[in-house]
Parts: structure tokens; sequence; C-alpha cells
């Protein structure tokens, strides 16, 4: 399995270890009771807008103290230990980098800030992996977003840390700039780095992790093997909303079929649940035909991520 | 004290636009002291209303409130704070290199006008104490403006009400507080180490020396503790 082959080079395996972690602001809980061990590999942090994964991720990075529970690397507290980031390396969401500094100044301040005894090869080392060598001397100003975030991702690794952490790595880049950062994350992920991502798309961890952690409103909802919870998503059940020329009569033929689990019939058309998504939208064109019905409109009306992850956290 | 922290430091305060405001300060200082000069003007009208009233009390205090929230404080706002805070580096380091920026750039910005100011109005002796006396004001000041920007957001508006009312209101109607008014330190020192008569205060030499060596102290611990316990702002996303 990918995700438990060892270190080939540089410091040994660290597992990030959360323990009952809550956060709350005043009445408002960020992040609730979050129990996870993560291990090398990649790992998605998946989860809607809001949920509490910048949070997490700033508890994981030391960045904030949780209000309850333990945030642990190898067994040592992120919080008030400036020492555990020579294991760690973190890309936060702010792409605020330094722009008087060239790529080259800004990787090589972040080596000499870890005391690296060779700061140039660290240095070189490092712009090679995001693949930036001829941009390097460049104003960091200049640069367009995506190269920005590579620049980033090489101080963040410039001193070899067994831990990356990344906090939406993957915005506001172009379709290349997401595939290569998607491939240097793979890279990372089986040299035995322990990687995590947060995103909000599931496209983007799927194509990028086997293991993902799902949040939704502050707390776990889902953690383990993507396919596994990729499964539960499409088996879940559907809810089409549908117009037709002739409702009821439609309604009484869908209930006839396999695929279908309820029809309401309403004032503005049918709501159907569905059972599965593509035996339905495969069925419903054969029923309409038969029936000699013409169906004028077809929404699935809980498309959208937060009815996914929120089936999750039924489920 | 790092060097890399604090050559990044200078690259970025000396690079920021809001930099610019430290020239014309200096620059209106000389300039009023010659035309005050070029007009006759009584030589203790000069240092109290240009050298103590214009340099000591707004030109030293604001080009220290720019210099000292800028160099944390500005990096704390657009975020780039985090890329030092993520090295294994003891707090103390980041704020002992902050400071030293600080220092040296509000010293040179305010001493080197002082000097040729207070030159100009009395004597090489003046100009030299003004100047030294600056040097020490801009080092407490620093620090205090410094330990604002991880204790307050709006560091600016604490250090000008500071500035602007404590010392600039209070502290000239109720004798009292002018010990701890890093002003009084700096006039105190100026006229002590120049031997003028021209300008003084109430606050004795030892107390002012004692005053300045404690605000810097406290500043910088204070600073430091923050610094250990810094949250980014809290985001539920």
């Amino acid at each position: 399995m990918e995700h438990r082959k060892p270190r080939t080079k540089g410091s040994p395996v660290s597992d990030l270890d959360l323990r009952g972690v809550s956060r709350w602001y005043g009445n408002v809980v960020a992040v609730n009771d979050v129990t996870m061990t993560l291990g090398p590999g990649v790992t998605g942090l998946l989860g809607p807008n809001g949920a509490g994964k910048t949070t997490l991720l700033h508890m994981m990075a030391g960045f904030l103290a949780p209000s309850r529970g333990q945030v642990l690397i190898d067994g040592d507290a992120t919080w008030r230990n400036p020492a555990i980031y020579r294991k760690l390396g973190l890309v936060n969401e702010r792409e605020s980098v330094y722009g008087f500094l060239s790529g080259k100044e800004f990787v090589r301040a972040s080596a000499k800030l870890h005391g690296l005894p060779d700061a140039d090869a660290a240095t070189r080392r490092a712009i090679e992996l995001v693949e930036m060598t001829d941009a390097q001397d460049r104003r960091m100003d200049t640069y367009s977003k995506g190269m920005r975030q590579r620049m980033r991702v090489a101080a963040a690794l410039v001193h070899d840390p067994a831990v990356l952490l990344l906090d939406e790595p993957f915005n506001g880049m172009d379709p290349r700039q997401r595939m290569h950062m998607m491939d240097l994350l793979h890279r990372l992920g089986a040299q035995g780095r322990t990687v995590l991502f947060s995103s909000h798309i599931l496209e983007e961890v799927e194509q990028v992790s086997g293991t993902v952690q799902v949040i939704v409103a502050g707390r776990l909802a889902a953690s383990g093997d993507y396919r596994t919870i990729r499964r539960l998503m499409t088996h879940r059940p559907h809810v089409f909303a549908i117009r037709s020329s002739d409702d009821r009569r439609l309604a009484v033929a869908l209930m006839a079929s396999d695929s279908v689990a309820g029809v309401t019939l309403g004032k503005d058309g049918l709501t159907v649940h569905a059972g599965d998504y593509g035996t339905f939208t495969r069925a419903l064109p054969r029923i309409a035909l038969d029936e000699g019905v013409r169906v004028r409109q077809l929404i699935p009306s809980d498309e959208s991520l937060e009815s996914v992850f929120a089936y999750l956290v039924s489920a | 004290m790092n060097m890399t922290i604090a050559w990044i430091t200078a690259r970025g305060l000396l690079g920021r636009r809001r930099s610019w405001l430290l020239l014309p300060m200096p620059v209106i200082l000389i300039g009023l002291t010659a035309v005050g000069i070029a007009f006759d003007a009584p030589t203790i009208d000069l240092a109290d209303g240009v050298l103590v009233g214009l340099g000591v009390a707004t030109v030293l205090p604001l080009v220290s409130l720019i210099v000292g929230t800028g160099v944390l404080g500005s990096e704390i706002d657009d975020g780039t704070v985090v890329h030092i805070l993520t090295k294994p580096i003891p707090r103390s380091r980041i704020i002992l290199a902050k400071l030293a920026v600080a220092s040296v750039v509000s010293a040179v910005a305010t001493g080197v006008p002082m000097f040729v100011a207070g030159t100009m109005v009395d004597g090489t002796r003046l100009g030299l104490g003004l100047a030294l006396a600056c040097v020490a004001g801009a080092i407490a000041y620093s620090a205090l403006f410094l330990a604002l920007s991880v204790v307050t957001r709006r560091p600016v508006l604490v250090g000008l009400l500071y500035v602007v009312i404590w010392e600039g209101l209070v502290s000239n109607l109720v004798a009292g507080t002018r010990t701890i008014s890093v002003q009084h330190y700096v006039i105190q020192f100026a006229a002590e180490l120049s031997g003028t008569t021209l300008f003084g205060t109430t606050v004795s030499t030892g107390v002012a020396a004692v005053m300045a060596v404690l605000i810097t102290a406290v500043g910088t611990w204070l600073a430091t503790q923050r610094l250990r316990s810094f949250s980014v702002a809290g985001e539920t996303s």
C-alpha cells in the first residue's frame, strides 16, 4: 500500500495525532471532538466551506491552541513548540509572500532560518523539486498564482520535513498548474512523507489521495479509503424535481419502477426519490416514452456538496 | 538576534511605500530651523519650539511609530509572518531582530536630522546631545510599538493615542505622569548630555534612564510572550 511506504531518505517517518480535539470561539464550535491519526502518504481533508478544515490545519501547524484535546507530532504537542517545525512544513491558504524577494532568496531564507548546514544545496534541491529553477531569480511579485504556490511549497520543503500540511493548495490554479501540484503531492507521498491537504472539491481529493478525512460542521464525518466513501456517495438516494406534460400519469408509471423509492405529487410537479442515480436516469426516458409523457424539466435537487456531506454524516 | 530575519525585515521595511513618510519629517525639521535662524528667531524659542516641540515631541515618536509597527505589525497584517513563525527559532530571537532593525532605522532617521538642527541652533554639543538622546528614545519607542503590534490589532491607532493623548496632553498637564513618557526621558537626556539650559523637564536623569531601560525590557519581554502564543486569526472555514 503506497501510503505506508517508508521514507527513502532524510528524516524518519512521522505520525500526526489528533486526540479528542475541539476548538470553539465563544459559543461557536469550529471543530468538535476530532480524533485521527495520519501516517505517511497523501491524505485529503475534505469538507464544505466553513466546515472547520482551516481551524483544524492551524491547530495541526501550531498556530492555534485546541480548546480541548491534543494535537501531537510523534508525541510532541504542536502548540507553543517551535521545535516541531523541524519535522513540519506548512503551506497555508493565504498566499502571502515577500514580494520583494526573488523565489530563490525566499527559499534560501527558509533554509537559513532552519539552520541547515548547506543552505544553498537545500535551496537548489527544493526549487528543482517544484520545477521552478528557470524562474527562481525573478521577484516573487511577478509570479503567477501557481508559481507562487510552488515556491511556497519549495520553502516549506527545504528542510525535508516528514509532515507537510497544505491548506486548499489548488485554489485559483489553472488546470495545468493543478495537475503539476497533484503530481508533486503524489511524489511527496510516495517518498513516505505525511502529506495532508484540505479541499472542498471532491474531484481534487479523488485524484490525489487514497485516504480521506471528511469533516462536516466541525465533526469528522467519514474517514478512510476514498473509494469506499465515494461508493457511499454514489449509492445514496437521490432526489429529482420533474415537470412533465402529465405529472399524475408519470407518477403512477414511476412508482412501478424498481429504481424509484418514492414519488410526491405537488403543484410544481413531481419530487422523485431514486434509489440509485444511474439506474433512475437511464429508466426515466424509457418510462416517459412508453407513457407518451413529455418531460419538460429534470433537476437533481440535492446535488450540492453540502447535501452529499450531510448524507455522509447520517450514513 | 537572527541576521536572516533582520535582513528580510529591513528589506521589507525600506521597500514599503509607507516608509517614504519617513523622509519629509526630518527635512521639515531642518527646514524650519533654517527659516527660524534666517529670521533671527531667539535661540530659546528655536530650541523649545522646533527642536523639542517638533523634533522630540513629534518627529521622533511618529517615525518610531511608523517603523516600530511596520517591522512586525505589517507582516502580521499581510500574513507573511507565518513564514518566519514556521521555523524552529526561539521567539525571543525573532523579536530581538525586529527590535534591532526598528531601533537602527528610527535612530538614524531622527538622530541625523536632530544633530543637524541642534548644531544649527546652538552648536555641535547640543546637536550631539539631541542625537544621542534620540537614539535612546528610538530604542524605547521601538520596543513599545513593537509590543503594541502583537498585543493589539490596531497598533498604529493605540500608538498614536499614547503619543498624542498621553505624551502630548496628559504629561504636559500632570507632571507626575511624565515618569512614563518617553518624550520626557529624551528631553532630559538631551539636556544632560549637551549641558544646555534651553530646555528641560521635571524628570531626573536617573529616573529617565531606569524607566527607559524598563520600558525597553518590558516591551521586548511582552512582545516575545505574545509571539509565543501567536494565533492565526480565527477563521472557521
